[in-house]
């Protein structure tokens, strides 16, 4: 692809960046594989079928696993224990979670039976969730071959009224206008939750409750409207914070199509703690990559807190690295919608020219990937006639380069959560501009070692400096100098750390076996 | 423009003519688009008291719902000469004017202490006032000479900012509220003033609130000596805190 590079890059930089980002990525798993958290023991037990909550509201995931982590027997897996309990009493895992809140089943102290016929029940049973979530793909698979899809980039809107009957309204509203992808954004703090909520809500701030059955209402709404408008109709959510596995398997279970799904994200803008989160992140991917989700990464939000000139090299080594940690995971690159952002001062001088750079940087450097590109916010004021002609220079060079996943700029940014006639304006300004400006990109080469092949070859030139010192520091260490965002973290700090459990030598988890990398 | 003298007494919009009352407005409404929607946004227009109301634009949501574009005539007038508004009545110092104000009137560094609150996790306003690269050209306090600033980020418990500035003998607060749909953010500065009078620290801290929402008048209704809105840089606030510990001789 690289041969016919409109930027001039160096497929030599280029590969030894990515070189670096591979054993940068490996060296993390290496960590990752001796870990596990409360919250991928939960969604082992969520996989398993356990799902309800108890009298005060209490998840029964979280009854079952407060149970084992209580009992001293996290270290071998949840499922070695919901194992062993079906082989003592015959029951069903959601039976037994039952009895657990009961207290008439305490987990580890029931006798312990035959190891192999353990493996095995638990096996028959992931077997089945497994061929559920494959299922869920091929829903998908045959609704786009049969009713069709939007083009690319799809149009990305949110909803967030923290009522999910009145999401529903929205969204639908969204998909007769045009809207490809549907996201329900989460209240605020839901990130910083260590349980997922139970059933459908009507309460929220500034966003609506991820919970599994408004999950199964969305989707619900959004085929009934696909199938009037003739097209699929993505729905989006938030694998992110405390709970990130959790929310993958339920995203999986109740066919979620895109999820925000970034552990650097969650360390540097929500303070979760790093070896938590990206122990959680890698059992999330593997659900996600599994479940045919499309993962976005969080890149786009460095440049909300950093500089999106001087530190657009921050945002490419991220990338490199996410794609990385993705691949381990088993997902494609037709499923990384890395992120990235339209976030230079609208008052800086050729800027466009430099945000057009970077946006066919990123796309030449991940070519297969689904790009979701961020639209302004940080420069949006309130002059909502300004703002929009910022988004309609965004819209531009997104068509122009061929961006993925567009995430629609409001004119209302930065003022309140869209109104509905604020997703119209949006949505009619990128169909405006991609139907008027469609094949730009096919047309238009860019001037030899010009400012924009200058740019571009200067961003990745820093990237592969900044991944190279990374590769000797490790990423922890970069992460707590703050070279992302310009964010310091500290390895032991943030939220979550004490979910964190050394695996012992007989760790059981049948779904990353059954998940990773293979029978898609 | 000297065609027709102003009377600030009764002002209206203008257009392209004195007191023509030009407005320009733009909203949704329940129903269907078509000829009856457009008779309600027009009616409903009058009743706001524009005259000569007209929908240059309408749009069919796809729900039922309909969007217009209307212009119409303000018939309404107010009295500008006698409006007071509360808010921030301060000559603002530059950044060096500020680091030279602290180092003749106060000698020793402020201690500034700021957070995004309770739920809130958008740091972009806090950033702007505080990290070492400023908003817009405007270094924020981290630069500042003589101030040592330190920004606890976002999702600080008020129970942890008040702990932290207490241990750092805080000079001022600065709380950023950058969520506020449904009011959420009321209830939470209103906790923060209470825990820090109940602490009895409150007459030794200059307390400030920040926000695309807030303004100064709620924030000292709130109990917050200033509130700083949109447009605000770092040398605003930095004014505003040193004149009020040399005032209130905290220094």
């Amino acid at each position: 692809m690289l041969l016919n590079s409109k930027l001039g890059l160096n497929p030599e930089v280029i590969e030894r960046a990515r070189t670096a980002a591979r054993n940068i990525a490996r060296e993390t798993q290496g960590f990752i594989d001796k870990n596990t958290t409360v919250t991928v023991e939960r969604t082992v037990a969520r996989l398993l079928g356990i799902d309800g909550v108890d009298e005060i509201e209490k998840p029964l995931p979280n009854v079952v696993i407060d149970n084992i982590r209580d009992g001293g027997g996290l270290s071998q897996g949840a499922a070695f224990w919901i194992g062993n309990a079906i082989v003592n009493t015959g029951l069903s895992p959601q039976e037994i979670a039952e009895k657990v809140n009961t207290g008439e089943i305490d987990l580890t102290k029931l006798p312990i039976a035959d190891k192999d016929k353990i493996y095995k029940t638990v096996r028959e049973i992931a077997e089945k969730t497994a061929a559920g979530i494959k299922q869920n793909r091929k829903i998908r698979e045959d609704f786009i071959e049969n009713v069709g899809e939007g083009k690319k980039p799809y149009l990305y809107v949110i909803v967030a009224s923290g009522n999910i009957y009145e999401d529903i309204v929205q969204a639908q509203a969204a998909a007769r206008q045009g809207a490809d992808v549907i996201a329900v954004i989460r209240t605020t703090a839901q990130s910083l939750l260590d349980y997922v909520p139970f059933g459908p809500t009507t309460e929220g701030f500034g966003g609506t409750y991820a919970t599994q059955e408004n999950f199964r209402l969305m989707r619900e709404a959004l085929d009934e409207v696909g199938k009037d408008v003739g097209r699929y109709i993505r729905l989006c959510n938030y694998c992110s914070g405390l709970c990130m596995p959790e929310i993958a398997a339920m995203g999986a279970l109740e066919r979620l199509d895109v999820m925000l799904n970034d552990a650097l994200y969650g360390i540097l803008f929500r303070d979760i703690n790093m070896q938590r989160t990206i122990i959680d992140q890698f059992f999330s991917r593997v659900i996600n990559g599994y479940a045919g989700i499309i993962i976005n990464t969080g890149e786009d939000n460095y440049l909300t807190t950093a500089d999106a000139v001087e530190e657009a090299h921050t945002v490419l080594a991220s990338q490199f690295i996410n794609e990385q940690y993705a691949l381990l995971a088993g997902i494609p690159e037709e499923q990384m919608g890395l992120g990235h952002a339209f976030e230079m001062n609208p008052k800086l001088e050729n800027g466009f020219l430099l945000e057009l750079a970077q946006a066919q940087m990123t796309r030449e450097i991940f070519p297969k990937a689904p790009l979701k590109y961020m639209p302004p916010t940080k420069f949006m004021t309130g002059n909502i006639f300004r703002g929009h002609v910022q988004d309609t220079l965004f819209n531009l060079i997104s068509i122009w380069t061929g961006q993925g996943i567009q995430l629609l700029g409001m004119l209302t940014e930065a003022i309140h959560t869209p109104l509905l006639h604020d997703r119209m304006l949006s949505i009619e300004n990128a169909q405006y501009i991609f139907n008027n400006a469609r094949d730009l990109g096919e047309e238009i080469e860019f001037k030899q070692d010009g400012m924009i092949q200058k740019r571009a070859q200067s961003v990745l030139a820093d990237a592969e400096k900044m991944l190279i010192d990374i590769e000797k520091e490790g990423i922890f260490a970069t992460i707590e100098k703050g070279k992302f965002g310009g964010v310091k973290r500290a390895f032991e700090g943030g939220k979550g750390l004490r979910g964190v459990v050394e695996k012992s030598e007989n760790y059981f988890n049948p779904f990353i076996e059954l998940m990773l990398g293979g029978d898609k | 423009m000297s065609l027709g003298k102003v009377d600030l007494t009764k002002i209206k919009p203008y257009g392209d003519t004195l007191n023509d009352g030009k407005m320009q407005l733009s909203f949704t409404l329940p129903v269907p688009k078509g000829d009856e929607a457009d008779e309600a946004a027009k009616q409903l227009a009058r009743k706001m008291g524009l005259s000569e109301a007209s929908v240059v634009h309408s749009h069919d949501l796809g729900v039922g719902y309909t969007f217009f574009i209307m212009y119409g005539n303000c018939s309404h007038t107010v009295d500008y000469s006698v409006i007071e508004v509360p808010k921030v009545d301060l000559e603002f110092m530059d950044k060096e004017g500020v680091e030279q104000y602290i180092e003749e009137n106060i000698k020793r560094d402020v201690v500034i202490i700021g957070a995004c609150t309770g739920s809130d996790a958008h740091t972009v306003g806090i950033d702007a006032i505080m990290n070492m690269k400023g908003f817009d050209g405007h270094y924020g306090l981290e630069r500042y000479k003589g101030i040592e600033a330190i920004n606890l980020g976002s999702q600080v418990v008020n129970e942890d900012l008040v702990a932290k500035a207490i241990e750092l003998n805080a000079d001022a607060i600065l709380v950023s509220q950058v969520v506020t749909q449904k009011d959420v953010h009321i209830p939470n500065l209103t906790q923060l003033v209470e825990m820090i009078e109940a602490e009895g620290i409150r007459d030794k801290i200059v307390l400030v609130a920040g926000g695309p929402r807030l303004s100064h008048e709620l924030a000292q209704e709130l109990g917050y000596d200033a509130g700083f809105g949109p447009g605000s840089f770092a040398n605003h606030v930095a004014t505003f805190i040193v004149k009020q510990m040399v005032e209130r001789k905290l220094v």
